[in-house]
Order: C-alpha cells, then structure tokens, then sequence
C-alpha cells in the first residue's frame, strides 16, 4: 500500500516537473515575441513620427495657398468671404416628389433659388 | 511507560515499617510533575526556536532581494503589456485642431575621432565638399592636432550621412539625435520659440526649450510621465496663416517696419492668433543681438514684449469708468474748447470739434480734450484702480517665457497731468496683448479676462470690472467709431466691427521727447458688435500711406484697411454669420 503511495506521489512530481518544465519554456517563447513585438511596435511609432512629421510640412498652410494658386485654372479655389453664406429662405424646398427610379449613377444635387423680391418667401 | 503513583514495591515494605505511605506518593507526583514541565519547556523552546528561524528567513529573503534590486541594473518589464512606449523624449505641440506645429525627428549627428583617422587631410576636404559652411583650415587644425574627440556637425540629413559614409574615413561617426522640428516654419514663430541641444553625449542630446512655449512648458514637455501627451495650444493654424499673409502684405503697403496682431476669443481669452512681423523660422533661429535696439530682431515679438504707448484706444476705457462711475451718460455733452490749458500743458484736438460733444461723440471723433476733462472728473486714484483691474499694471500671465519680462511703463508720480495724458493713451505704455485683453473685457460683458495661449476646457468667469450696462454701452459707442467715426475704413467686411483707433507719436529711444513722423498706429476691436466674440488688435510701427499727396500715418488710414481685411478674411473662416445684407448688395448665390 505504501510502495503503491511513494510510486504514485513519485509520477506526480515528474509530472509536475515536466509541466513546469514546458511552461518555463513557453513563457520564455512568449517573452522573446514580447520583446520582439515592442521593438517592432517601436520602429513603426518611429515611422509614423517621421510620417506625420512629413504630413505636416506637406500640409502646411503656406504651401497649399501656394499650391491652389499654382493650380487656380483648374481648382478656381479663393479664399472664402463673407458673401458665400446664404440664408435658409435660399434654399429651396425639395421638389414634393421624388422619382427613384430615375436614380442610375451619380446623384445631381441641385436647389433653386428662392425669389428674394417675395418677403414671405413665395417658393417656386 | 507510566509509573504507577503508588507502586506495591516501595508502599509495602514502608507499611511494615510503620511509615506513611502518601509521603511515597507525594514524592511520585512531584516527580512526575517535573517530568511534565521539562517537557512542556523543551516544547516551548523548539517553538520558539521554530519562529525564530521562521523569521530570520522572511527577513534575509526580503534582505536579499533589497540587494538583488539596488545592485542590479533596472530592466523594462518585458512580459507586462505597456500601452505607450515613449518613443520621443519630448512631446508634441498641436494647434487646436490637433494639426502638428512641433514635433520630433530622429537624424544624426556628426563627430571625429582624430586618433583613429587614417587620412585626415582626404578626410577634411571631403567632409567640406559635403559641408560648405565648415572652416577648412580650422577642421584640419583640429583632426591633425591633439583633440581625441570633436564635435563637426550637430544635425545632418539621411542624405548627407550617406555621403559621409562614403568619404570611408574610420575616424568620423555618428550618433543619433533627436531634433526638433517645425513643419510650419515662420508660421508660428514667436508663439513656440524654438529649441535647442541641452546636454549632450554620443548616443543622445537634451532637447530643451530656448523660447516662447517650448521654454514654458519645457518642464510639461518633457514629462515622462505624460507618455507624449501633446500639448494643446489656442492657436488656429488657418486663421494664424490667413492673418500672417494679411498683416505681411498690409505691413508692406503701409511701409511700416514692424507690424503685430493678435485675435482672441472673448470669452475664454484664448488667443486664437498671433502674428508679430518681421518674423524668423524656428528651425534655423537667428541669434540674439548683442548691440544695438532688441526691437529691431524678428525675435522681438511685438505683440507680447513691445510696450508702446498705444493712444486713443485707451479712450474707451476713461468713458467706460465714467459711465460705470454714473458721472455721465452717452449723451451728456462735455467741453472740447481747446486748446484746453493744464499748467504749464496744452492739450489739443486733432481737428477742433467745437464747444461740445456728447461722450459717445468724444470716443467717435476721438477728442483728447472732452476724454482729459472726464478723466479729471474720475480722478488719479479711480483711475489707477480701473486701469489696475483691466491688468494694465502688470505683465500679461500668458504662457510665453518672454511675458512676465514685459511689464508695462507708468508714470512715476500720478499727478492730474498724468491722469489726464493717460486717459487718451500718453504717458503709460503697454503691450498690445495687454490692450485685447481690456477690449475683451470691456466688450464681453465686464468681467476680467485674462489671455492664454492654452485650448480652455470651458468659460470661468474672472472678477467684476464693470457692469453688464456699461459695457453694453462701451459696445454701441465703439460701433459708432466705425459706422461714423475714425475708424469708417473698418465699414463694409460683411461683419459688424466696432473699435478704436489710436496714433501715438513714438518716443525718441534717447530721450527727449518724440518723433514728429514716427508713430505706432493701433486699431484694437470686436467683432460682431451686436455679440461680441473675438477681439482684433492690429498694431503698425511707423506707418506711412502714401497714395496721397502728404504721406498720412493716422491709424485711421494705416491700422483700419490691414484690420478690416483681416475681418474679412479671418471672420469667415472663423465661422461667424455675416450681417444680414439685402438682396440688392447679394449674396452671391453658387448654382451648379
């Protein structure tokens, strides 16, 4: 009965050493991913540094004015003033029906203009 | 084995003999209660034996591992998963919108070994080949001498590293480094400063601040424990840059030699903008001048370190204290007849605007003589507590590391001829951030605010300085400026801008007296009048608009045109809703 306990309690610390043996092993695997992951994670941060950096000098506001007059044929971008904002009254309530059917490729999106002459807003 | 209290061996020969056998068993029990406490001390030591060691070997454990943490070297914790590692060892700063104005890059830096050097005379004409400002004959002095280490070039491009690889000389190395970089260049100049290398070695420099925020917040930048967290400053880089081209072009038509402006936000007194020109690339920052006027370097920035005596535009703040005072009304006339005498002092108009004018008719021709007489009427020490309470007497608490340098001048002795010099913006200077702060609290409601280049988190109040009412009327009389007063050029951006202009002849810098043809014209205002939320100030140095037939340098003529085109520009993008216009003057309708 004794010999059979000692054999038993024998198995089980081999088998607990072999276990802790494994997992030592595995968490070594782990930590060397870990580490590797890091480094990686650090030179894409470098890179997304130097990225951004680079963005930033691209997009500064001094090189895109001069870049929307170099291309103003195409682009006809000007600053913005004062006289581009409209009144709600300017816009035009959307047409009562709408044909979706008609609806086949890209989408025209066009409002009318309210007769400013009517003060209360005599909508076409 | 037991033995027994009472054995028949020694109880039955004691009986023969006639003695008491309970002496027997009183003798068996002591006995054995000697036994017992021997053996019950023997127990009790091993105990404490046992806990003793017990402790002995928590305490060399804990002992042992103190050792094992200060003799070791520290190690990153590798199997904890850190969110952030810090890459750069200084954080970002952002405009408001979170778009980049300073970050980091990582480059090289450039140092020889001489001692290890096999051709050091190839080696010197190569590197100046590659480096063209470096001194040749210095360079060779260097590498052929005695020095065993020396620095040749502190950043240098990827480019420019590869072709130092290619000189193969063993004796140059490199050594990475991590500079700082403006992407915006001018842009922002004076508001960031610029850096520098603090300490340096072979492997890494301290990159610190020299100026402006990158000095204040030096300490905030360079916190670890913020992970690169960046930080976040009012500034709107689109209205930084409308305003910068604006003000560059209007400094130029004006042909003045200096130019400053600054837009901020009534409520929070964020500064949303500011510009002083001439300006200077941070990247490269120009040295400090050692002789000569600090005011002539782009790095003196006007808006902040230039104290000037900033003229008419005080006017407001004496009629604003009258009328807070209830001394008068917008309509109760004062005496203009000039010249008016004080003393041995004459004050004058600039046109003569005969006997008398109404208060709002002082501030809207702008009349020296009707705002002195009301200044007498407050008096020097209701006056220096007003002008105390818009901040006028000490540095502005922006977050610039030039600030608290510039303290505004006041006269030694606050006599009546000072109160009355004062009161329309002579005899006491202060710097033009000082002026938006006073107009945002004159215009926004009364209570005190205070300017920041910092994104506010939201609205906190500052003390009382005026009522509600009077700066309601500090408003209309400041519109009226524009509508039909001095400041008409400011009329028709599309917005409603109320304001004041102020000329003040400048001082001679030695002494004795001023310039007759050198003035800082100023247009400080707000915008839109009905509800007040930025506040425009634009300051000129010397001035001149000569389309005329004698040049005019009244800010009138200078000051206005550059402020009113930077409304126009600037309130747009700003997002304000322009004056209702009928549809005659059109709004310009985009079909498609």
């Amino acid at each position: 009965m004794r010999g059979l306990l000692f054999g038993l309690f024998a198995l089980v610390v081999m088998g607990m050493a072999y276990w802790s043996y494994s997992e030592n092993y595995k968490t070594r695997d782990s930590l060397r991913t870990a580490t590797a992951l890091q480094r990686e994670i650090g030179a894409s941060r470098e890179t997304l540094a130097v990225l951004q950096a680079e963005w930033a000098y691209l997009n500064r506001p001094e090189r895109l004015a001069d870049l929307a007059d170099l291309n103003f044929e195409r682009l006809q971008l000007l600053p913005i003033t004062s006289s581009q904002f409209g009144t709600v009254t300017q816009v035009a309530f959307p047409p009562a029906t709408f044909d979706i059917e008609e609806l086949t490729g890209s989408i025209e999106v066009r409002g009318q203009v309210a007769d400013q002459s009517s003060p209360d807003g005599d909508y076409p | 084995m037991r033995t027994p209290l009472r054995p028949l061996a020694h109880i039955l020969p004691a009986r023969l003999r006639g003695e008491n056998t309970d002496r027997i068993e009183a003798e068996n029990i002591r006995q054995r209660h000697e036994e017992m406490r021997d053996r019950a001390r023997a127990r009790a030591e091993s105990r404490l034996l046992f806990v003793a060691v017990l402790f002995l070997a928590g305490f060399s454990v804990i002992g042992a591992r103190m050792t094992v943490l200060a003799s070791s070297e520290a190690v990153e914790p590798q199997a904890s998963a850190s969110s952030a590692s810090i890459v750069a060892q200084r954080a970002n700063i952002v405009d408001r919108n979170g778009r980049v104005l300073a970050t980091n890059l990582i480059t090289n830096s450039l140092y020889a070994q001489p001692q290890q050097m096999i051709e050091p005379e190839r080696a010197v004409t190569e590197l100046v080949k590659i480096f063209p400002d470096l001194d040749q004959k210095r360079l060779l002095k260097d590498f052929t001498g005695e020095r065993k280490f020396l620095w040749v070039k502190r950043k240098i491009s990827p480019e420019q590293q590869q072709a130092v690889h290619e000189i193969g000389e063993p004796g140059l190395l490199f050594g990475p480094r991590e500079m700082r970089l403006y992407p915006n260049g001018r842009l922002a100049s004076h508001i960031l400063g610029g850096a520098s290398f603090g300490r340096e070695g072979v492997h890494s420099a301290e990159v610190i601040g020299t100026a402006g925020v990158e000095k204040a917040f030096d300490d905030y930048l360079r916190d670890p424990a913020l992970e690169g967290a960046p930080l976040q400053l009012s500034i709107d880089m689109t209205i930084q840059s409308a305003m910068r081209r604006v003000l560059d072009g209007g400094m130029k038509l004006m042909n003045a030699k200096g130019a400053t402006a600054i837009l901020m936000k009534v409520d929070t007194g964020e500064v949303i903008s500011l510009v002083s020109l001439p300006d200077f690339d941070p990247n490269t920052r120009p040295r400090v001048l050692t002789e000569g006027d600090a005011s002539d370097s782009p790095l003196f920035n006007r808006a902040v370190q230039g104290v000037y005596e900033l003229g008419s535009t005080f006017k407001i703040f004496a009629a604003a204290q009258a009328l807070e005072l209830g001394l008068v009304n917008p309509n109760t006339m004062i005496d203009t007849k000039g010249p008016m005498r004080w003393g041995r002092y004459k004050i004058r108009d600039f046109h003569d605007y005969g006997k008398t004018l109404s208060v709002t008719d002082v501030i809207v021709k702008s009349s020296n003589i009707g705002t002195a007489r009301m200044a007498l009427n407050i008096g020097a020490k209701r006056q220096k507590e007003f002008l105390k309470g818009l901040g006028f007497f000490d540095p502005t608490p922006v977050e610039l590391v030039e600030a608290p340098g510039a303290k505004p001048l006041l006269p030694p002795k606050w006599s009546d001829i000072s109160t009355m010099t004062i009161s329309y913006g002579h005899g006491m200077a202060a710097s033009p951030l000082h002026l938006a702060s006073a107009y945002a609290t004159v215009v926004g409601g009364g209570t005190l605010v205070k300017p920041t280049l910092i994104k506010a988190r939201g609205v906190t109040k500052g003390p009382r300085v005026m009522s509600e009412r009077t700066s309601a009327m500090a408003r209309s009389m400041l519109h009226q400026v524009v509508e039909r007063g001095t400041a008409s050029f400011a009329k028709g951006t599309g917005y409603a801008v109320g304001g004041k202009t102020g000329t003040a002849d400048k001082p001679k810098t030695r002494g004795g007296g001023y310039y007759d043809d050198k003035v800082i014209a100023t247009f400080a205002s707000a915008f839109p009048m009905n509800d007040p939320e930025y506040v425009l100030v634009v300051t000129l140095d010397e001035p001149s608009e000569n389309s005329g037939k004698k040049p005019r340098r009244t800010a009138g003529w200078t000051a206005v045109p550059v402020a009113a085109e930077i409304v126009k520009r600037t309130a747009p993008l700003l997002g304000l809703r322009p004056i209702e216009t009928g549809p005659e003057t059109g709004v310009t309708t985009v079909k498609y």
